[in-house]
């Protein structure tokens, strides 16, 4: 199912008497497409939590619509909305046992739209081994791993067969080894069952590895909406850039002067089409190419040999932050004994911002 | 390891101590009386050993007279006033404005003189040559025939002592119970709210069973506690209980250790280990049944 909200703002007294209101979610204008599985991606505290609560009804907008395909669904209390929520510490019962956990919902049905028995054992049964959980039925949820407990959250917001699927910090409970297998189950799910999915995190890597499309937040407001990798290699703004990838972007100030892009001293890369102005430089680590008669010359630092890969730490005065990463193939040799390091940068891997709006800055070439 | 078991029992020294000599030694001492016939704690002499002291208890009606009494108290008094206490705690956490007013308006009775409280009770129930007391005034106005609570039948003497009882332990129930409420964590209504759980079955799968082990302790308590009633009794109806019916175990234990100048010790630990029994047994049934439906 299609999810649409227009203007969907949502206003917060402040908790200290007479200052502003915190504006948790600030006019989003988003269509969240069927089918999809949508990553909400910011930093701790920019709203995606309370974004997902507005979807599900949990929490009431101040300002805007939610729809579900072509029905306006603002007003509309959580318990008729038909979404399935997982909960970041997963909230399930403690007292029952997965199997009570699960059919949970079902029970909640009234009227005609009551299940028989075997039909409601069924979709237990179903959702479960949807999620690979079908052999701990008679296990309480004290008895099992985070994993586990993942798994038999998500199966209960699924017996209902919800609309929409969505899950606050899903992997974020779970320790590194876990997270990667489980966020590999979550994709799997969601294509298995197709149904629509928003989940929230904070880790870009997380959002990057498995959504169709990801929404960066910052405080309220969307930045970018595009999939995994054009939000990786064509970053809207300083934030965007800085918020994904690791190792971090390296950001240096330079100047532009005669369609050439100047740090410290240096002319590093010819940016046709910009006027002459100062602007923040973004380089991705893998952005360097080394060699011998490179136009960008760094103080080299130290060397890292990480297997596949090589990392050169270096400094520049014009770098925002002491050291400058630039990762490059193991099969270059660096030079340890001397003081520098050239390199050469790709200009497609390399992104100019504004320096006040700190927007991006195009440039062909 | 052995210098360390030395090291813990001399920890545990003082405890033991004085545990043993104002608890263990007592409770055997008095389990000792309640088989030595006759037994005067002046002379410290007896007639002989037998089982004749719960002979006698076992058939004094004053003794079966206090049973029934206690028995009553206890089921009347411990569900309703646990019941009664979920309620007012259900309906504190569901209020915001005030809550806090409330909280201490209803912990008040707690700290209040159990006399004092029997005292404005007497006010509220008794009948004196010059007023009916409040109760009776109201239910004259709504044409009802004034009772007399105080002296009068036994169930409007059973009726207000009761009442007063639920009453007096009711703050704490509420206190424990609030706490209990409070501490069930929000994300499982909210996961029951978007699962359109209704509010019945909200109240009855989640929180009930969340604060189960709660109720439990409050039962257990409960019983324990009202089958040591005896000032709540003595706050009401004075001290000479047995002249008004409404004498309990505890009670009958104190006449007969102090009344009759010197009393009848013998008699006193005899039914002082009745009552341990019953509380006893009770407490047993109690923990093996929240065991099972806790696990369960």
């Amino acid at each position: 199912m299609k999810v649409v909200l227009k203007e969907l703002t949502k206003r917060f007294a402040n908790r200290t008497k007479g200052q502003p209101d915190v504006i948790a979610v600030n006019h989003f204008n988003i269509e969240l497409p069927d089918g999809k599985l949508i990553g909400l991606l910011g930093p701790s505290g920019c709203g995606k939590s309370t974004a997902l609560n507005l979807i599900s009804g949990l929490e009431i907008p101040t300002e805007g619509q939610v729809f579900f395909e072509e029905d306006d669904v603002t007003k509309l209390p959580a318990e008729h909305r038909g979404v399935g929520l997982v909960f970041q510490n997963y909230a399930l019962y403690p007292h029952l046992t997965v199997r009570q956990n699960i059919a949970f919902p079902l029970g909640n049905l009234k009227g005609d739209q009551k299940l028989p028995k075997e039909e409601v054992e069924r979709r237990v049964e179903e959702a479960a081994r949807l999620v690979q959980i079908d052999q701990l039925m008679d296990r309480k949820p004290s008895e099992m791993s985070g994993g586990q407990q993942q798994r038999v959250a998500i199966a209960r917001a699924l017996v209902k067969q919800p609309k929409i699927l969505l899950l606050d910090e899903p992997l974020s409970n779970l320790d590194a080894r876990l997270r990667l297998q489980t966020r590999e189950e979550l994709r799997r799910i969601q294509r298995e069952t197709g149904i629509t999915t928003v989940f929230v995190t904070h880790d870009q890597e997380e959002a990057m590895s498995i959504s169709d499309l990801i929404i960066v937040m910052k405080e309220g407001v969307i930045q970018q909406v595009d999939e995994p990798q054009k939000v990786y290699t064509d970053p809207v703004n300083l934030f965007v850039a800085k918020f994904l990838g690791t190792p971090e972007i390296n950001v240096f100030r330079g100047t532009v002067r005669n369609g050439q892009l100047f740090l410290g001293e240096e002319s590093v890369l010819d940016v046709p089409g910009v006027e002459d102005r100062e602007v923040y430089v973004g380089i991705r680590p893998e952005g360097f190419i080394l060699s011998e008669t490179g136009r960008f010359t760094m103080d080299l630092k130290r060397v890292e040999e990480m297997g596949r890969d090589t990392s050169v730490i270096a400094a520049h005065p014009a770098a925002e932050k002491p050291t400058v990463r630039a990762i490059i193939s193991s099969e270059n040799e660096v030079d340890r004994t001397k003081e520098t390091v050239k390199f050469d940068i790709k200009p497609f891997r390399t992104y100019l911002f504004d320096i006040e709006t700190e927007e991006r800055i195009p440039f062909g070439g | 390891m052995k210098k360390n078991n030395l090291k813990a029992w001399l920890y545990l020294l003082p405890a033991i101590l004085f545990l043993g000599a104002f608890m263990v030694y007592p409770l055997i001492d008095v389990f000792v009386y309640s088989f030595e016939e006759g037994y005067n704690s002046a002379a410290q002499t007896s007639f002989g050993v037998g089982a004749y002291n719960y002979r006698y208890v076992l058939h004094d009606p004053y003794f079966l007279q206090a049973v029934k009494n206690t028995f009553i108290l206890v089921i009347i008094t411990v569900p309703l006033s646990t019941g009664i206490s979920l309620l007012i705690a259900l309906g504190l956490s569901s209020i915001k404005p005030l809550r806090n007013l409330f909280q201490t308006v209803y912990f008040l009775p707690y700290v209040t003189n159990t006399l004092a409280v029997g005292l404005v009770f007497m006010i509220l129930f008794k009948k004196t040559d010059y007023t009916d007391g409040m109760i009776n005034l109201l239910i004259q106005t709504f044409g009802g025939k004034s009772v007399d609570f105080i002296e009068g039948p036994y169930w409007a003497k059973m009726f207000v002592l009761s009442f007063y009882t639920i009453w007096i332990v009711m703050p704490f129930k509420i206190l424990i119970l609030t706490s209990a409420l409070a501490s069930v964590n929000e994300e499982y209504y909210k996961a029951a709210r978007v699962d359109g759980t209704s509010k019945s079955r909200i109240f009855f799968k989640i929180t009930l069973p969340m604060i189960s082990p709660m109720i439990f302790y409050l039962v257990i308590t409960g019983f324990i506690g009202a089958f040591k009633a005896y000032s709540d009794a003595v706050a009401l109806f004075g001290t000479n209980l047995n002249a008004a019916g409404m004498n309990t175990i505890v009670g009958y234990i104190y006449d007969m250790l102090y009344g009759n100048s010197g009393g009848y010790p013998s008699y006193a630990s005899a039914a002082a280990i009745i009552l341990f029994s019953i509380v006893l047994t009770i407490t047993v049934i109690n923990l093996m049944i929240s065991r099972k439906s806790l696990r369960s």
